[in-house]
């Protein structure tokens, strides 16, 4: 616990590279940053009709893709049976348009002959043990690394395959470009909505000038023409000073702000160091939406110290790479209106530099960068949290504390992680004994004490300060 | 109103046409202002771009910068591993089984890692591991951390790499073997059998070489006699639980007498069995633990105890060699052979007397008991240093023999007492190489200081008794550029390959029928246990001489090595140098200790002054020509004519300034005889102490220490009548007495549902040796607070061990005299009576009784709390939630037991408290689970929640009940004597439930009706 914290006071003092940080970082809630942003969405209200007429055109890319018909398929082989065996048996280490573990496969059938190919996919070893030179050349070219054999595969199943990888590469690059041009819509946007916004606010500026000017010009008219402007009877003034003499309304009234101000002054307090929806800018763009969402990885594949410590614990590089070794580019599919292809590609390759790994010769170089995340859950020294406890003996979904994780584009902070919020929760949580012989004494014991079926964190002793602050 | 009053700056004004006057209207000045002295270089800043509006623009800059940025949250980063090692997971914590041996001390461990950093060490519990840590190896994991540690070899004090060390090394051995030079390896003992194996490779390979082992505090004289009697030097194992009747004349045998480690031994007989413990007779000069545990203690200088050996030996043996023992002393000594001779073979004598013909004596009186205790299989071969070979090899260096020397683990420069004779020796040498941990005061002015590992992060075996075999293995990679020495033997020897490798094939020897695998996965290998064949040897003839042996001139200092600091190889450890002595309480210092005769005739006094702080006289010591200005404490139990001073303080080099306290005795420790005859005077001045305990006796408050001897006990127990011993206390309830057990102002909680825990601690199996508080100290992150704060009572201790001494004989003495009390004044009068009984008597009962917070079911503190930042838990913690604390101290003001710690300051991260705390490498020692408290919050013992909590989660996660005895605190779990027992007394199988319930249990002040969860048991003393 204390741990974290000295690394960040050892930064403290360089102030230079708080400001840094400042600038990188998406801040805590600030009231600087929220009053700039109500600003601009005032100002920007008018503009809204611009700059949804981009985003519909970056919508139509997906399906153009799926549907791109198979072009020239190979010598008899089923193309489409080719694609789910090719994905069942290869695509661990195979790609069609990139050097994986093995070489990029689509053309395949134009490099070697057929007889060649299925002895190969049978038993390579053999055949590089028989001394075929081409066989021998591909095994040195890949690191010597020896292909799985796949005798189930029939001669008519690697037809299929190679049927597939016949294929003509589709003119993805519409997608590409439709979301490129997407991006680069995106960006006009964003610069256009700049320019129109400081346009705005130049106008708005001058429009408050003239007006200004406009209404000295009418009176100094006036005063040169003798005309006299009507003094208008101060209504206003008349029932302040009203209620000025008033002196039991006066004091309810002062009563009254005193009470409110310190409403919002002790709102304000007890927000300070909240940070709920904290969601800093990191160095690498990760998406739990792409992974736990749209592919479904388990929290616990990633986050696997949960389950027994109290940490959840943040990945390191090497779980990254169990998929990442092979997963070099995200599918056209994945990409959004808000991010490209192109974008979380390069975001794929600043792991690749962090953890070292050369795409273009499979192999790591051994120069690491570690990444620095920014901390979201910053709980504080002095409390004691146990993802275990939680994940694994309580067996609590991941989302209850954390939030739709899988929707989130960018992680944030879902709870407020204040002790009302885990208070409220042990409060109203039964805890869950079966199964749990741990429990089987107490729960008989206090459940008659207490003469309930179920029993809370709270009645088991949630509550007890000691348990978590120590 | 204005004055018109003139002030004349000098005579001079009066002239008025002095030029003197004139120039000094004009010049501001007299002087021309040193602006170069306080801006530096006058020349780059003139030429420096950066103007004075240009300085106040960045002034404000970043002043407003600061502003700002304080109104953010900090942004805090993580940073995972790239590759994450297998084994370790952030949170959980690891352990590794390895052993320690420095020379000094050594022990079977557990070292607890967390996210790769040693954090706190454990007794290895597996089968065959016997050696428990004592404080100070609890103590150095912090010594890992140490920020003065050697970070890089150097060659002439310079910074160099291994490569040029290697070098450098090698052509040095090429001269000497080319100019027929002598090298020498001088190392401390070393008891690996493949770092033996590699030096005796190396004599082989260096025809003119030798190897001297130095022990800085020397066990010669046993080693000697045991060589002789049975040919081989090592020495024996002696196991006090199989003895009934313990003898020891002047051994310290809980403290550091042949390496300490006796206690768990020792204790497991201590505790009354079926109405039977062990009896322990102790003579001795300076007041040490042995002595304070034992039945029957008699005070004597280390002259009359050789003689005592002698007459004990005549008695034994049926001899009648002339002993001229003092008569006061004569009874005593006669008793004791008598009980030793009834016991027979369930008698042990053991002595530490640095005489070989008492030794020998000692051989001679366990053979002829046959003492069960006394056994040769398996003897220790953790000493093996010999005086003789030092002193040669001292010798050879002055006579310009040596060409090239190369220590290692050894400064003899600080604990030889001619250590100018080593000096000027070592600097004739072509090469002298100091492999070491730290630039300490020999390494410092050899010509290489080789920076070693830690033994945390070094390889290594070990054959601490003679047929285990037991590995040190790294538990964190290297911190500083450092090399072992073993590894640069290797190399030396022209070996290729890492010392791990060397070790793994060599330990085949050794470890038949198992794996290297587990021998690393148990950290100890027991094989077949070794015996050495009974020997012989001319026991009269050493009993004649030992008779002839003359008292010393003057005083008898009696030299001996702290609780804290041992042999003060880590001095700049701050846990132990705040650690207070278990016998003077005192912390932060050595000191003299003197009798209290004595002490009135040399009008040599303590005083506690006026801020609660101990204040003590300065005496000089002086030894032959050596002189030194020594603080006295005045210590009931010191033998008249005698005084003692503890090894090990005194250190300057390579240790932080705070660290550099008291004086360094090894000057006085010529022939490696710790008995020198001393000339004593008072000098001038006063010492400031910082001592955590002023009041020495128990006022005949009996209720707190409760004791009883074995007779009643015995008796009382049969008879089941507990009230004989164990009275519970009465109070008044409706002007009835009844018992205060059962008189509750509470209505009390159900605590049968759940876990509930007790501690308990056996007052007779506690030796004092401390190895809790400094377990406690690293499990709980307790700060260090330096000498200042100590003496302002503000030692932030959670767990203390009070010592108390009886006034009069004894504590039952003392009960008897408070009860006599009659009237205010006269014979009997309280008023006279309390101040004596303030009072230790000369040869007083000592008892030591560890406290901390007694997790009272009803606890006063919590009911003061205005903020409720205690309150109390079911499981029986009395809770303690820092980020609620106002620190308005009610808490502490209300605890009957004044357990509770204040914390005046901020110990971490601060400048003034320069300790380990204060730079990043110390803080790595801290455990991640607890929190570091700030300043103005209260703070005390938790019953290290962190660890049942932890306990509990592992039981609920693998879906089963907690094991018996499966709870344990730090304190509990560092204690190897079984003085301290934790566990949940809802489980009736756990031990701790059957010891609560005993009929030797009793609470701490219970009339105060505070139901603790801190159980005593009575003390039985077996007189």
């Amino acid at each position: 616990m204390f741990f974290y914290n000295y690394s960040i006071e050892k930064i403290i003092p360089k102030l230079s590279i708080i400001i840094n940080y400042m600038k990188k970082v998406g801040n805590h809630n600030s009231i600087s940053r929220n009053l700039i942003l109500s600003l601009a969405l005032m100002l920007t209200i008018s503009l809204t009709s611009f700059a949804q007429d981009a985003a519909p055109v970056t919508a139509a890319p997906a399906t153009d893709v799926a549907a791109t018909p198979a072009a020239a398929p190979a010598a008899g082989g089923d193309a489409v049976k080719g694609k789910e065996l090719f994905n069942a048996n290869c695509a661990a280490c195979h790609k069609l348009d990139a050097k994986a573990t093995g070489p990029a496969l689509r053309g395949v059938a134009n490099k070697y002959d057929m007889a060649w190919i299925y002895k190969w996919v049978n038993n390579s070893s053999e055949l590089i043990k028989s001394g075929d030179a081409k066989a021998v050349k591909i095994f040195e070219e890949y690191n010597k690394s020896v292909m799985t054999a796949f005798p189930q595969l029939s001669t008519a199943d690697i037809d299929n395959i190679i049927a597939y990888t016949s294929e003509v590469k589709p003119e993805a690059p519409t997608g590409m470009q439709i979301s490129n041009g997407g991006l680069q819509a995106k960006d006009e946007n964003s610069i256009s909505n700049n320019v129109i916004l400081g346009f705005l606010v130049t106008v708005m500026l001058l429009l408050i000038v003239m007006l200004f000017l406009v209404y000295n010009m009418l009176n100094r008219i006036a005063a040169s023409k003798g005309l006299e402007i009507p003094k208008k009877d101060n209504s206003l003034l008349s029932v302040w000073r009203a209620f000025a003499r008033n002196q039991f309304l006066v004091l309810v009234s002062s009563i009254f702000l005193l009470l409110a101000s310190g409403y919002f002054v002790y709102g304000y307090l007890s927000q300070i160091g909240v940070d709920q929806n904290y969601a800093p800018i990191q160095p690498i763009h990760f998406s739990h939406r792409i992974h736990a969402g749209s592919n479904g990885v388990d929290c616990k594949y990633c986050h696997s110290a949960a389950r027994v410590s109290k940490n959840a614990g943040i990945p390191s590089l090497n779980v990254c790479m169990n998929c990442h070794k092979n997963i070099a580019e995200v599918a056209d599919t994945t990409a959004t209106p808000e991010y490209s292809k192109a974008f979380y590609d390069g975001e794929i390759q600043k792991l690749y530099t962090a953890v070292g790994w050369d795409k273009s010769t499979q192999k790591y170089t051994g120069k690491t960068k570690p990444v620095k995340w920014v901390r979201i859950h910053n709980l504080q020294d002095f409390v004691y949290f146990n993802h275990s406890q939680h994940v694994s003996v309580a067996g609590i979904e991941c989302q209850k504390c954390h939030g739709e994780v899988q929707t989130y584009e960018i992680q944030k902070q879902f709870a407020p992680l204040t002790m009302g919020w885990c208070i409220d929760c042990h409060r109203k949580t039964d805890v869950k004994m079966e199964g749990n012989a741990y429990y089987d004494k107490i729960h008989k014991e206090l459940s008659k004490k207490y003469g309930v079926d179920k029993l809370t964190a709270a009645q088991m002793g949630g509550l007890e300060c000691g348990k978590c602050h120590y | 109103m204005s004055s018109n009053k003139k002030y004349w700056k000098s005579v001079e004004e009066l002239n008025e046409n002095s030029s003197i006057v004139e120039t000094l209207k004009n010049n501001e000045f007299v002087e021309a202002i040193p602006t170069d002295e306080f801006l530096g270089d006058a020349a780059s800043l003139s030429s420096s771009s950066t103007t004075r509006r240009d300085f106040l623009k960045y002034v404000g800059f970043s002043t407003a910068a600061a502003t700002l940025a304080a109104c953010e949250g900090p942004v805090h980063k993580s940073i995972p591993y790239v590759v994450q090692p297998e084994q370790i997971i952030p949170g959980i914590a690891d352990f590794y089984a390895t052993t320690m041996f420095d020379g000094f001390d050594f022990a079977n461990l557990l070292v607890k890692t967390r996210e790769g950093r040693p954090i706190k060490i454990d007794n290895n519990k597996i089968e065959g591991a016997k050696f428990a840590a004592n404080a100070r190896v609890h103590a150095s994991v912090l010594s890992l951390y140490d920020s003065m540690r050697l970070k890089s070899p150097m060659i002439n004090q310079k910074n160099a790499n291994w490569t040029e060390v290697d070098a450098k090394i090698k052509s040095s051995l090429a001269d000497a073997k080319a100019k027929g030079g002598q090298v020498v390896l001088l190392t401390n003992t070393l008891a690996s059998p493949s770092t033996e194996k590699l030096i005796a490779d190396f004599l082989a390979k260096n025809p003119n070489s030798k190897h001297v082992i130095y022990d800085a505090v020397s066990e010669s004289a046993a080693l000697d006699a045991f060589e002789t009697v049975y040919g081989q030097r090592a020495l024996v194992d002696y196991d006090f639980s199989k003895a009934n009747t313990i003898v020891s004349i002047g051994a310290d045998f809980l403290g550091d007498w042949q390496g300490g480690s006796f206690d768990s031994g020792y204790a497991k007989g201590r505790i009354p069995q079926a109405g039977k413990m062990s009896k322990h007779i102790q003579f001795e000069a300076n007041m040490t633990l042995s002595g304070a545990a034992a039945d029957k203690r008699v005070a004597m200088s280390v002259a009359n105890q050789k003689q005592a050996l002698v007459k004990i030996y005549n008695v034994i043996t049926g001899s009648s060699i002339a002993s001229s023992l003092g008569k006061e002393f004569d009874t005593e000594v006669t008793k004791a052979a008598k009980q030793l001779q009834d016991a027979g073979s369930k008698g042990v004598l053991v002595s530490g007397i640095q005489d070989k013909n008492a030794q020998l004596l000692v051989i001679a009186i366990n053979q002829v008991l046959a003492s069960e205790a006394f056994s040769t299989t398996g003897a220790r071969q953790i000493r093996k240093g010999s005086n003789e070979k030092v002193a040669q090899l001292i010798a050879d260096l002055n006579a310009g023999t040596v060409h090239t020397l190369i220590m290692s683990g050894v400064n003899p420069v600080y604990t030889l007492a001619n250590s100018e004779a080593f000096i000027s020796g070592l600097k004739k040498t072509k090469l002298s190489v100091a492999f070491s941990l730290k630039e300490d005061e020999t390494a410092s002015i050899t010509t290489i200081a080789a920076a070693v590992p830690h033994y945390l992060e070094s390889w290594n075996d070990h054959s601490l008794t003679a047929g285990t075999y037991s590995l040190t293995q790294p538990t964190i990679r290297p911190l500083f550029n450092t090399k072992q020495f073993q590894d640069v033997l290797l190399s030396l020897n022209g070996a290729g390959g890492t010392f791990y490798d060397y070790l793994k094939v060599n330990s085949g020897a050794f470890v038949a029928g198992t794996s290297w695998n587990k021998v690393v996965h148990d950290g100890i290998f027991v094989g077949a246990a070794s015996t050495v064949s009974g020997g012989t040897a001319d026991y009269a003839s050493a009993a004649n001489a030992l008779s002839q042996a003359k008292p010393v001139a003057g005083f008898e200092l009696v030299l001996y090595t702290k609780t804290g600091l041992g042999d003060g190889q880590q001095a700049n450890n701050p846990w132990l140098q705040e650690f207070p002595d278990p016998i003077t309480r005192v912390s932060w210092d050595n000191y003299l200790t003197v009798s209290k005769a004595d002490a009135e005739e040399l009008k040599l006094g303590n005083e506690i002054v006026a801020n609660g702080g101990l204040n003590g006289s300065y005496a000089t010591v002086k030894v032959g020509k050596t002189e030194l200005k020594v603080p006295v404490i005045i210590q009931p139990g010191q033998a008249k004519g005698t005084v003692g001073l503890s090894l090990g303080y005194g250190r300057k080099a390579a240790l932080k300034e705070e660290m550099q306290v008291g004086v360094n005795a090894y000057v006085l420790y010529n022939n490696f005889d710790n008995v020198q005859a001393a000339q004593l005077v008072k000098a001038d001045g006063e010492h400031e102490f910082a001592s955590v305990q002023s009041q020495k006796t128990l006022m005949g408050r009996g209720d707190i220490v409760k004791e009883t001897t074995l007779a009643v006990y015995k008796e009382a127990s049969a008879k089941g009548d507990i009230k004989a011993f164990n009275a519970p206390p009465m109070v008044s309830l409706d002007h009835k007495e009844v018992e205060a057990t059962k008189v509750d102002l509470w209505e009390s909680f159900d605590r049968s549902v759940g876990h509930h825990f007790n501690l308990s601690i056996d007052l007779n199996a506690c030796t004092g040796c401390g190895a809790c508080v400094i377990a406690c100290h690293a499990e709980n992150n307790v700060p260090v607070v330096g000498k200042d704060e100590v003496r302002r009572s503000r030692d932030m201790h959670w767990l203390r061990i009070d010592r108390y001494y009886s006034s009069e004989d004894t504590f039952a003495g003392d009960n008897k005299k408070k009860e006599e009390f009659d009237g205010l004044t006269g014979d009997k009068g309280s008023l006279s009576g309390f101040g004596e009984m303030e009072d230790p008597s000369d040869n007083p009962q000592v008892v030591f009784q560890p406290v901390m917070c007694q997790h009272c079911n009803h606890a006063p503190c919590e009911t003061v709390c205005p903020v409720a930042a205690t309150s109390h838990g079911r499981q029986g913690q009395n809770q303690m939630a820092y980020n609620r604390c106002v620190g308005t101290r009610y808490c502490a003001n209300n605890c009957p037991y004044k357990v509770r710690r204040f914390n005046w300051f901020l110990y971490n991260n601060n400048d003034e408290f320069n300790f380990h705390m204060n730079d990043d490498l110390g803080r790595m020692v801290i455990n991640p689970d607890v929190n570091v408290r700030s300043r103005g919050v209260m703070e005390k013992c938790s019953l290290c929640i962190q660890m049942t909590q932890k306990t509990i989660l592992t039981a609920k996660r693998e879906g089963r009940e907690v094991k018996a005895d499966e709870f344990e605190t730090a304190c509990s779990a560092a204690c190897s004597s079984g003085a301290m027992i934790f566990g949940d007394v809802n489980n009736t199988e756990d031990a701790v439930t059957k010891l609560a319930a005993s009929d030797r249990s009793y609470h701490l002040l219970e009339h105060v009706g505070t139901k603790p969860n801190v159980v005593y048991q009575v003390k039985v003393r077996n007189v």
